[in-house]
C-alpha cells in the first residue's frame, strides 16, 4: 500500500519537475498562436528555431562558446595534472601549506571576485576576450584536488618500474599516472564543459562584443533587447542555446550521472 | 641536502608553478585586493583613490539596501537549502528502491542540472508570466482566483526565486545521495528487516546517519551555491521590485557594474568573502569530525 502510494508520489514529482521544460518544448515547436492554448492537434514548426536563428548573430556565439570551453578544458587539464602530480608525488617543502592555498579556491570562486577580476582583466588590456572568461578558472582546485587522490591511490611500484626502465618524470606521468586516471580525467572534463558552458555572470561583465559574448551572454542580450515578449521565439532561442549538452545528455546519461556522482565523492 | 632531494625539490616546485602563478593572479591577490580597496574610496575622473579607512564599512551599515539585500539571502538560503536537501534525499531513495519507470524518474529529476541556470530562468520567466504564463493559467483559468502578478509584488517575488533553485539544484544534490545509498551494503537493511524494523525505522536509524557525511557535503555545497548563484534573478527581477529580490552578489554586481562604485563594492565584497570563509571553517571542523567518525 505505501509502496503504491510511493510510485505515484515519485510519478507526480517527475511529472511537477519535467513541466517547465515539457511547457518550453510546446511553446518553441508549435505557432505564436498555440504557445499559451493547448490542442492536442496544433500543427508542429521549427519557424521559431529559424527565427531565432535569423534575429541573432547565434552561430558566432556558438563558435565562441566552444572556443571558450575548450580552452578553459585544454588548459586545465594541463596545469591540473603537473600541479596534482607534484602534491601526490613530491615531498618539497612547504607542500602542506601551497595544497592548503590551493584548497581556498574551492570555497572563494572566481565566480564572487568578479570586482577585483574585472580590474585585473582591464589592466592587462583583455577585456572583451574568450582568454579573459577563461583565465579565472583555469587553475582548479577542484580538479587538482580530484586528481590527487586519484594519483594517490596509483601503485608507486609501477612508478618505480617505470623509472627503472629509465622513464624521467614527466614520462612515467604521461605513460603510467595519465591513462591510469583516464575515468577520473572523463568525469572532471564533463563537469567542466558543462559548467563552463552554463556560466554567465563573469562573462557578462568581461563581455561587451557579439566577437567575444558566449551564448548563455547571447541568449540574454538576445531576450531582453531583440525581443519585446515574443516568447516563442524566446524559448526557441532558450532550447537551441542549452540544446547541444541537452542532447550530449540524454545520449550518455550514464557516463553523465556516474561522472557528477565520482567527482562529487571525495 | 644531497643532489637527489634538490632535484625534487625544484621539480616539486617548477610542477606546481603554473596552476600556483594563475591561482595566485586570480583567487589570492583579488581576494586580498578587495580588502584593500575597501580601505579606498572610488578614484573619480582624475582624483584618484585616497585611503579613507573604514568610512565604506560605515557607509555599509549605514545603507538600508544592503541590510535589505543581506536579509533576503538570508531568507534564499533558508528557503532553498533545507528544500532541496530533502527533496533530493526523498528523490535518492526512490530511484534507489525498486520502483516502476526508475530511468525516466532520475532523467526527469536529473535534467534541470544540465541545463544553463539562464535558460532556466528564462523559462521560468515565460511560467510565471501574468496572464499567459501556465502558472496564471492554472491559478486563474482552472481555479478562478484572481490574477496576480508573481514576480512584481514584493511579497511574492523571492519564493518565486526560491522555487527555482529548489528545481534546479535538487536534482544534482540527489546525484550525491544517490552515490552514497548504492555504497551501503543492503546486507544492513536486511538485518534491520529480521529485527522486525519497518522501513521507516530503518531509514532514520541507520540509512540517514550513514548518509551524514554526504548531507554534510551537500549543504556546505547548498550553502555556497545560495551566495554564489545570481544569473535567474538578472534574468527574471533585476532585483526589484524595490530590491526585494536582489541578493548579496547581484547587489556586488549592481554596485560595481552598474552605478561603477569599485570601492563600495569591495566593501561589499569583504562581507561576501567573510560568510564564505566562515562556511569554509565550519566545514573543515565538521570534516575533522567525519574522519574520527570513520
Amino acid at each position: 500500500m505505501t509502496r503504491a502510494l510511493e510510485t505515484i508520489g515519485a510519478w507526480l514529482l517527475a511529472i511537477l519537475w519535467i513541466l517547465p521544460l515539457a511547457y518550453a518544448f510546446w511553446t518553441a515547436f508549435h505557432p505564436p498562436e498555440f504557445s499559451t492554448r493547448f490542442e492536442l492537434f496544433a500543427p508542429l514548426t521549427l519557424q521559431n528555431f529559424v527565427n531565432a536563428w535569423n534575429a541573432a548573430p547565434f552561430a558566432r556565439y556558438f563558435v565562441n562558446t566552444v572556443m571558450l570551453v575548450a580552452l578553459i578544458l585544454g588548459v586545465q587539464l594541463v596545469l591540473v595534472t603537473l600541479a596534482a602530480y607534484a602534491f601526490a608525488r613530491y615531498e618539497f617543502r612547504g607542500r602542506d601549506v601551497m595544497f592548503a592555498l590551493v584548497l581556498v579556491q574551492l570555497m572563494i570562486m572566481p565566480d564572487v571576485l568578479i570586482v577585483e577580476n574585472y580590474r585585473t582583466m582591464a589592466a592587462l588590456d583583455l577585456t572583451d576576450t574568450i582568454t579573459a572568461i577563461g583565465l579565472p578558472y583555469m587553475a582548479s582546485a577542484f580538479g587538482i584536488f580530484l586528481l590527487r587522490q586519484t594519483f594517490k591511490t596509483i601503485p608507486r611500484e609501477l612508478d618505480e618500474a617505470a623509472r627503472v626502465e629509465g622513464a624521467g618524470s614527466l614520462r612515467v606521468l604521461w605513460e603510467v599516472y595519465v591513462p591510469l586516471s583516464r575515468p577520473v580525467y572523463i568525469a572532471y572534463a564533463l563537469v567542466s564543459v558543462s559548467y563552463h558552458w552554463n556560466n554567465f555572470l563573469w562573462p557578462l561583465i568581461v563581455t561587451n562584443s557579439v566577437g567575444s559574448r558566449p551564448l548563455t551572454v547571447g541568449l540574454q542580450v538576445f531576450s531582453s533587447t531583440d525581443q519585446g515578449i515574443d516568447w516563442s521565439i524566446i524559448t526557441a532561442a532558450t532550447l537551441l542555446t542549452s540544446g547541444p549538452l541537452l542532447v550530449a545528455f540524454l545520449l550518455f546519461q550514464r557516463q553523465f550521472v556516474q561522472s557528477f556522482m565520482r567527482a562529487g565523492i571525495r | 641536502m644531497n643532489r637527489a632531494s634538490a632535484q625534487v625539490q625544484i621539480h616539486g616546485w617548477l610542477l606546481l608553478l603554473p596552476a600556483a602563478a594563475l591561482l595566485a593572479l586570480f583567487t589570492h591577490y583579488p581576494a586580498l585586493a578587495t580588502l584593500w580597496h575597501s580601505l579606498h574610496s572610488t578614484p573619480k575622473g582624475v582624483r584618484p583613490a585616497v585611503w579613507v579607512g573604514l568610512d565604506n564599512y560605515r557607509g555599509l551599515v549605514e545603507d538600508p539596501v544592503f541590510w535589505q539585500v543581506l536579509g533576503n539571502n538570508l531568507w534564499f538560503a533558508a528557503g532553498t537549502i533545507p528544500a532541496s536537501i530533502a527533496l533530493a534525499l526523498l528523490m535518492a531513495v526512490w530511484v534507489n528502491g525498486k520502483i516502476s519507470g526508475r530511468g525516466f524518474l532520475r532523467l526527469a529529476y536529473f535534467t534541470p542540472t544540465v541545463l544553463p541556470m539562464i535558460a532556466v530562468a528564462n523559462i521560468w520567466l515565460f511560467f510565471y508570466t501574468p496572464t499567459y504564463g501556465l502558472l496564471e493559467q492554472f491559478t486563474v483559468g482552472l481555479l478562478g482566483l484572481p490574477s496576480h502578478n508573481w514576480l512584481g509584488t514584493k511579497s511574492t517575488v523571492l519564493s518565486c526565486l526560491i522555487v527555482v533553485t529548489i528545481w534546479k539544484e535538487a536534482g544534482f544534490f540527489m546525484i550525491f545521495y544517490l552515490a552514497a545509498l548504492q555504497a551501503i551494503p543492503p546486507s544492513l537493511g536486511e538485518a534491520a528487516a529480521i529485527e522486525g524494523a519497518g522501513r521507516w525505522y530503518c531509514f532514520r536509524r541507520v540509512t540517514f546517519p550513514l548518509l551524514m557525511p554526504t548531507t554534510l557535503f551537500v549543504l556546505v555545497n547548498a550553502v555556497i551555491n545560495s551566495f554564489r548563484l545570481v544569473d535567474h534573478i538578472v534574468v527574471m527581477t533585476r532585483g526589484g521590485p524595490d530590491n526585494a529580490s536582489s541578493l548579496l552578489l547581484y547587489y556586488i554586481y549592481d554596485v560595481g557594474f552598474k552605478f561603477w562604485d569599485s570601492a563600495y563594492a569591495s566593501t561589499l565584497t569583504m562581507v561576501l568573502l567573510a560568510i564564505l570563509g566562515t562556511a569554509a571553517i565550519l566545514q573543515f571542523a565538521f570534516l575533522e569530525r567525519r574522519i574520527h567518525y570513520r
